[in-house]
């Protein structure tokens, strides 16, 4: 039981792991589908802007709130900015837009291409000459990959300025001062690898969501499957992918 | 075989150049299940033969298979002249152009207006065509089928037979030479069941195409088939005509014509 359960894991993760090396045969053949690419932006970026904003500007704000009395125990209240900043911006924001994103576009995805699959949609634009590979899977990759960032690099604007009204709640920060501070902190190794991240997170997301997605089977129930598992995996990608990161920066001495 | 000579002979008039598909000791299993067993079909130019058999006696399967969507497991499927089996995609795809599928489930997209889903199939033209042409062809599509109306609409707003003749209006678009209808009119009321079939006859005169409908619509098959295959247990059990097994006393036969 517990040997099939591992079998099927390692045989999944080669799976995934061929999906994979298709994306990139595929993307390298001519003609992007450009129309279908903005589509997938506007959907894909534009429409879970609200919901990484709102849950972003709250983490700032609770995180702040939260660290607060730590620090006016050791007398440090005015290193508030400084230690808010860098935890939100090196992990807090990039990760929650991140799982956020796992699960309103992974699922989104892994439903969307599911229905298509099993309604035979997918089959339909493979006899009308469209190579459905490249039409859904090559575009909704490249718009995580593309997207991600840019809403973890808003999530994280957004995280800080909930941070400073939280500082504000009790002291008067003044708004100079909190920015100043923020950016005197932050340096080179806080913020690009916090971003370099969000392209792989991202890549996950999309690719895993499109994998559950195009391989559903079982009807309607696969559907259901192939969105909760896309979540699933690609929120444990995220972590795993972060770990790494926080290694590799490690490494190269970055921290 | 019996059957395999009752075709040729059915079609003494026409000779082999007309052959448009041709399919020899066809198999298909899913694992266990042994779908089609060493089928044998043959379908020459303006022809419409119609394929009969019980639920789930592998009728898909077998269009599917024509059109490359399904792999066989043994056995040639030569259409226009080309074994689909051993076909790369891109050869798969010039065959494609010239051959239309109605999807039993009519696989319409559903994320996208009627207009969209009749344009996808112009998409591998686009670089020849102007937006006149592809919305000329998209209105005459439509006209067909008598939905012009309902060109801005999402398919999840139509009703299960408008649904229908969209997707048979996306099957013709391109004016195929060869057509697989698969139960173009299952569920279907009586009257709109006859004006479909009396389409996929006007079509197939107007354009001279040939068609495999598969349908159990006894009033579809009475309309559209020049000849009938019965599928049996995976594989061609008898073909011939309407009349001719209409009066058949086999009860694998005449369970269907009651
Ligand atoms: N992708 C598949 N995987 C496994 N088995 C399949 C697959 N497609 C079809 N089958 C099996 O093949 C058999 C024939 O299916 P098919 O869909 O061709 O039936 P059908 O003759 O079209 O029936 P209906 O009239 O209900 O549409 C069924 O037993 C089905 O279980
Ligand atoms: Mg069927």
């Amino acid at each position: 039981m517990a040997s099939e359960k591992f079998q099927n894991f390692i045989d999944e993760t080669g799976d995934i792991a061929r999906f994979t090396g298709r994306f990139f045969k595929e993307l390298f053949k001519p003609r992007f589908e450009f129309n279908e690419f903005f589509r997938q932006c506007f959907f894909i970026g534009y429409k879970s802007f609200p919901l990484v904003a709102i849950t972003a500007f709250i983490m700032g704000l609770v995180i702040t709130i939260q660290s607060r009395p730590t620090l006016v125990e050791f007398g440090a209240e005015s290193w508030l900015p400084r230690m808010v900043s860098v935890s939100l911006i090196r992990e807090i924001a990039p990760v929650i837009t991140a799982l956020i994103c796992a699960g309103k576009i992974g699922s989104g995805i892994g439903a969307e291409l599911g229905s298509m699959k099993v309604t035979e949609q997918i089959d339909a634009m493979e006899v009308s000459g469209t190579n459905p590979f490249k039409f859904l899977v090559v575009t909704r990759v490249i718009t995580t990959t593309l997207m991600i960032p840019i809403l973890a690099v808003l999530a994280d604007a957004i995280s800080l300025y909930g941070g400073f009204l939280g500082a504000n709640i009790h002291g008067v920060v003044s708004w100079d001062l909190f920015w100043n501070q923020v950016f005197d902190t932050l340096a080179f190794g806080d913020v690009v690898p916090s971003i370099i991240k969000t392209y792989f997170f991202g890549f996950a997301i999309g690719i895993i969501g499109c994998y559950k997605g195009f391989n559903t089977n079982k009807g309607t129930e696969g559907v259901g499957i192939a969105a909760n598992s896309a979540v699933v995996i690609s929120s444990l990608l995220v972590f795993i992918l972060d770990l790494l990161a926080v290694q590799i920066t490690d490494i190269l001495g970055l921290n | 075989m019996n059957t395999e000579l009752s075709i040729q002979n059915d079609s003494n008039s026409s000779n082999t150049s007309d052959l448009v598909v041709c399919i020899r000791n066809l198999e298909k299993s899913f694992g266990e299940n042994h779908v089609l067993k060493n089928f044998n079909f043959k379908l020459y130019k303006g022809e419409s033969i119609v394929v009969l058999g019980k639920s789930g006696s592998g009728k898909s399967v077998l269009v599917k298979c024509i059109i490359g969507l399904l792999y066989p497991d043994a056995g040639t499927i030569q259409v226009l002249g080309k074994n689909i089996p051993d076909l790369n995609h891109d050869e798969l795809d010039r065959i494609r152009v010239k051959v239309g599928f109605l999807f039993q489930s009519n696989a319409l997209y559903d994320s996208m207006t009627v207009r969209e889903n009749l344009e996808f199939p112009l998409r591998r033209h686009w670089i020849k065509m102007d937006k006149e042409e592809v919305n000329s062809l998209v209105m005459e599509a439509l006209g067909n089928v008598g939905l012009e109306e309902t060109i801005d609409m999402m398919p999840s707003e139509l009703s299960g037979g408008m649904r229908k003749r969209i997707a048979l209006a996306r099957t013709l678009i391109l004016k195929p030479e060869i057509i697989l209808y698969d139960e173009p009119t299952t569920g279907l009321d009586p009257i709109t069941s006859t004006e479909i079939s009396n389409l996929i006859v006007d079509v197939q005169k107007k354009y001279n195409t040939s068609s495999i409908v598969i349908s159990h619509d006894m009033n579809c098959v009475k309309i559209v088939a020049n000849k009938i295959v019965m599928l049996v247990d995976g594989t061609n059990y008898i073909s011939d005509t309407y009349k001719e097994l209409q009066k058949s006393k086999d009860i694998k036969i005449s369970s269907f014509f009651k």
